[in-house]
């Protein structure tokens, strides 16, 4: 029974493509399941982790936001810059708060004008991508922040602990911000399950027309909803730049591709309502095991884009067909035939 | 408020629609609501009564669905008003709607399809008690609370997506039936449903009138009216043209109501029937839909091909116009042996296939009608460099759907703005544009309403003395009947009977098709 339902689900299958992976990457290069590249590939998730789960509630709703990297940039940017000015020695708090308020108040402008003026969600994320990232080098004037404030850069490298790889010799700090990861995932998991806010995104994924009609306020929600990314995506851009040490204006830029390959890979439906939190970590997980590790292999790093195309491709791809199967009608309709 | 509020509904109820009227249960006083300068129901007075099956008919725009929406609070008349409850509202809130019992199921169900039978039907009081958290419990006790309320046996757990059409329309029923309703508004129920599903759900609508409810029924299916309702009100262009009780109504004078004019019965009879037959059909087969398909199908003739759903009837029109490429068998055009294993082999060939659903299939429906007329010559009209005329497309697009007599102001403007009838007719449209054998059309009235159902039969027959050989899949049996000069009849994908209209009844091919 508990099988027969796992095999119909998407992240059995991904997990078994990591799992999969993980070995070819083991046999290939003897460097897979050594601590230091588990430590190394947990590091490495923290980020784009968080991102995801920001676009994958986006697209739960059946929406789309590809201005969550400019949005990080233009916050962390005002944020780290500001304190700098102000000579700032205090530890994460203050940074902390200020990232999300901006990323709120961002997020805020992209969720009034999507639930106001009911306008498709890529244009104004893709407009306002624009608009943040010209903002930031226009008005701002950004440039690269060779350091940044003290309290931010000892959050940065603080470790939970350290894994050493006795044979090679190398060893992986497990950073702080891996805990954040893990607060939101759990935070957001309860939302999307048990309050009415979370149902109420898979519900206008799946019809937005008949959630108005069931008594959903579809204009909070959407609101909230992008407020939340904001959020979401300034606190993984504060701690991006406290593990950097230094604070890049543009290095984020053009993330959202990678990201929301992850949660459409993952099993999330790309036209909304469909998909779990699960799938959605499962797929950037396999998008950061590939960027990691085609390195271990030894494979040069310019065929990272080869080979994550193909899996985003392979992988959208099969999920896409299988859709196409199920909605097919003359298959359905072969259990009636008496053939 | 709950139903002991009216004694007089469970007493009416048990008595039947013969008796003197009780008190009503919701009452439209002169009701107008106006469009942007648009009269969209000039002056609307209905009456209904608790515990009776009301049928509301109109043809398609004739102002049905806006009254709907006054009744249950979504529109607000321009003037009149509306009795509910003791009450008289001058403009009522869908709230307020809910509040006195009224409840619409709307054609599309509006059903979640990605989530649970459960949430589906829990959401709606759980955020009427503007509840923030979800309690899996609460609202399983109340799921299960509504699907008992009609026996109605799923599982909870399934995504409703997963159900058939008739199980999401009672997903939608029992939702409907958790707030005390008085008065269940039904929009088109019965479009998307098999005989079999729509004996169910007449069944559960009688059960509900036992319980006191009323129904206010949306049709245009004449059968369906006369079978289920207790009185009816018919509409014509925002005008209520007729209510009464449904045993002092018949054929004629219902279409008449409904049209505003007399349609006369329109039979088929062959005529310049060529000798040799257009298209033969040998042994066709396709693994796991049909098997030893025979027929052959002359120049003027109209062949019918009925069987319930999953007979392999459609598949077998899709094999014909080559979007299935068959398994073994030969068809014939014209004599000679021709393999379709495309779309457009079967264009070249001069085959032609107007799909069951015309909305999503056979149109672009954002494109303009002139557009969508010209689609299946679209190479003719190109120039030298393979390059398309603007002038020229516009004026073939304008020639094609005066031909057809398309009801609009502008080729210019969107198909979309058509109603269902001028809609198949521009499909029907595109393809005599190209020179053509044989026409298939998959349920070529299929939520078409009785005017232009009729102009629809008329152009058949038309093309058909013309010279075109026409096939017609059809379960609407009266239609293939009057419309054809033989029958065919699929059963488990095989042909179970050959037939001529003048020598069978739609109790005979029924008997064929189960």
């Amino acid at each position: 029974m508990l099988v027969k339902k796992l095999m119909r689900q998407n992240e059995t299958y991904i997990f078994f493509v990591i799992v999969l992976l993980a070995f070819v990457i083991q046999a290939r290069s003897g460097q897979f399941f050594t601590p230091n590249n588990i430590v190394d590939l947990a590091s490495a998730l923290v980020v784009p982790g968080l991102m995801a789960i920001g676009a994958f509630m986006v697209i739960i709703s059946g929406g789309i936001d590809v201005s969550f990297p400019a949005l990080a940039s233009l916050s962390i940017y005002i944020t780290t810059s500001t304190l700098l000015d102000m000579n700032y020695q205090g530890g994460m708090l203050l940074p902390i708060v200020m990232v999300c308020v901006l990323g709120a108040l961002f997020g805020a402008v992209n969720g009034f004008l999507i639930a106001q003026f009911n306008l498709p969600p890529l244009i104004v994320t893709l407009g306002m991508s624009s608009v943040f990232r010209g903002f930031m080098q226009g008005a701002l004037n950004s440039r690269q922040l060779a350091t940044i404030p003290e309290g931010m850069s000892s959050f940065g490298t603080s470790a939970l602990f350290v894994a050493q790889n006795r044979t090679s010799g190398l060893s992986s700090r497990m950073p702080v911000s891996f805990l954040i990861l893990i607060v939101v995932l759990i935070i957001i998991f309860f939302v999307l399950k048990y309050t009415m806010f979370g149902r109420g995104l898979y519900a206008i994924g799946g019809n937005e027309t008949s959630a108005r009609r069931a008594g959903f306020n579809v204009w909070k929600i959407k609101f909230l909803l992008y407020v939340i990314v904001g959020v979401i995506a300034s606190l993984a851009g504060l701690i991006r730049v406290c593990m950097m040490t230094q604070c890049h204006p543009t290095n984020m830029l053009g993330m959202e591709m990678m990201i929301i390959a992850g949660v459409v890979l993952g099993g999330t439906a790309i036209t909304g309502g469909t998909g779990s939190l699960t799938g959605c970590m499962f797929g950037t997980i396999l998008i950061v095991m590939v960027q990691n590790s085609l390195i271990l292999m030894g494979i040069p790093t310019f065929w990272q884009g080869v080979f994550l195309g193909m899996l985003i491709i392979i992988g959208t791809g099969i999920s896409a067909y299988q859709v196409v199967r199920a909605n097919d009608p003359a298959r359905k309709n072969l259990g009636r035939a008496r053939l | 408020m709950d139903q002991e509020a009216f004694p007089g509904g469970i007493h009416f109820a048990q008595k039947g629609s013969d008796t003197v009227m009780a008190q009503s249960l919701l009452k439209a006083v002169d009701v107008k609501k106006s469009f942007a300068g648009v009269n969209a129901l000039k002056g609307i007075n209905l009456e209904i009564y608790p515990g009776e099956i009301h049928c509301l008919a109109g043809e398609n725009g004739c102002g049905k669905s806006t009254l709907i929406k006054v009744i249950s609070g979504v529109y607000t008349p321009t003037s009149g008003h509306i009795e509910m409850g003791g009450k008289s509202y001058n403009k009522i809130t869908p709230i307020e709607a809910i509040m006195n019992g009224v409840q619409v199921i709307y054609q599309d169900f509006s059903i979640f399809p990605n989530l649970s039978v459960m949430e589906n039907l829990a959401f709606n009081s759980e955020l009427a008690d503007k509840r923030k958290l979800v309690n899996k419990k609460r609202m399983r006790q109340i799921a299960q609370d509504a699907i008992a309320k009609i026996n109605f046996d799923v599982d909870l757990d399934e995504k409703v997506g997963a159900l058939s059409v008739a199980n999401k329309q009672l997903v939608a029923i029992c939702r409907a039936l958790m707030f005390n309703a008085k008065l269940i508004i039904m929009d088109e129920p019965t479009t998307a449903l098999t005989r079999k599903e729509v004996n169910a759900l007449f069944q559960i609508i009688l059960d509900l009138k036992a319980q006191g409810i009323a129904i206010l029924f949306v049709s245009h299916k004449l059968d369906e009216v006369f079978e289920i309702s207790e009185r009816f009100t018919i509409m014509r262009s925002g005008e209520l043209v007729a209510t009464g009780n449904t045993a002092e109504l018949d054929d004629k004078k219902f279409t008449y109501y409904m049209t505003g004019r007399e349609i006369e019965d329109l039979t088929f009879t062959p005529e310049n029937v060529s000798e040799e037959p257009v298209l033969e059909v040998q042994n066709l087969k396709l693994d796991g839909y049909f098997d030893n398909i025979n027929f052959s199908l002359k120049r003027g003739e109209i062949l019918s091909i009925t069987g319930l759903l999953g007979s392999g009837r459609t598949e077998l029109a899709l094999t014909l116009f080559g979007m299935r490429k068959a398994d073994g068998g030969t068809i014939r055009i014209d004599g000679k042996d021709v393999i379709l294993n495309a779309p457009d082999k079967a264009i070249e060939n001069g085959i032609g296939y107007v799909p069951e659903d015309r909305l999503t299939e056979g149109l672009f429906l954002p494109r303009s009608i002139g557009d969508n007329a010209v689609i299946a010559e679209i190479d003719k009209l190109a120039g030298k460099l393979g390059l398309l005329a603007d002038k020229t497309r516009r004026d073939e697009g304008e020639r094609l759907i005066r031909r057809l007599s398309v009801a609009t102001p502008d080729a210019n403007n969107a198909c979309n703005t058509l109603s269902g009838g001028n809609q198949q007719r521009v499909v029907l449209a595109k393809w005599l544009a190209i020179d053509l054998k044989v026409l298939i059309l998959n349920g070529p009235t299929v939520g078409v309403d009785i005017g232009s159902k009729r102009d629809i039969h008329e152009i058949l027959h038309n093309l058909a003395k013309e010279g075109l050989g026409i096939i017609i899949i059809s379960d609407d049996l009266p239609e293939i009947l009057a419309n054809s000069s033989d029958i065919l009849i699929m059963r488990g994908g095989e042909i179970t009977a050959s037939l001529k209209p003048s020598e069978t009844n739609v109790a005979e091919l029924s008997g064929y098709m189960m």
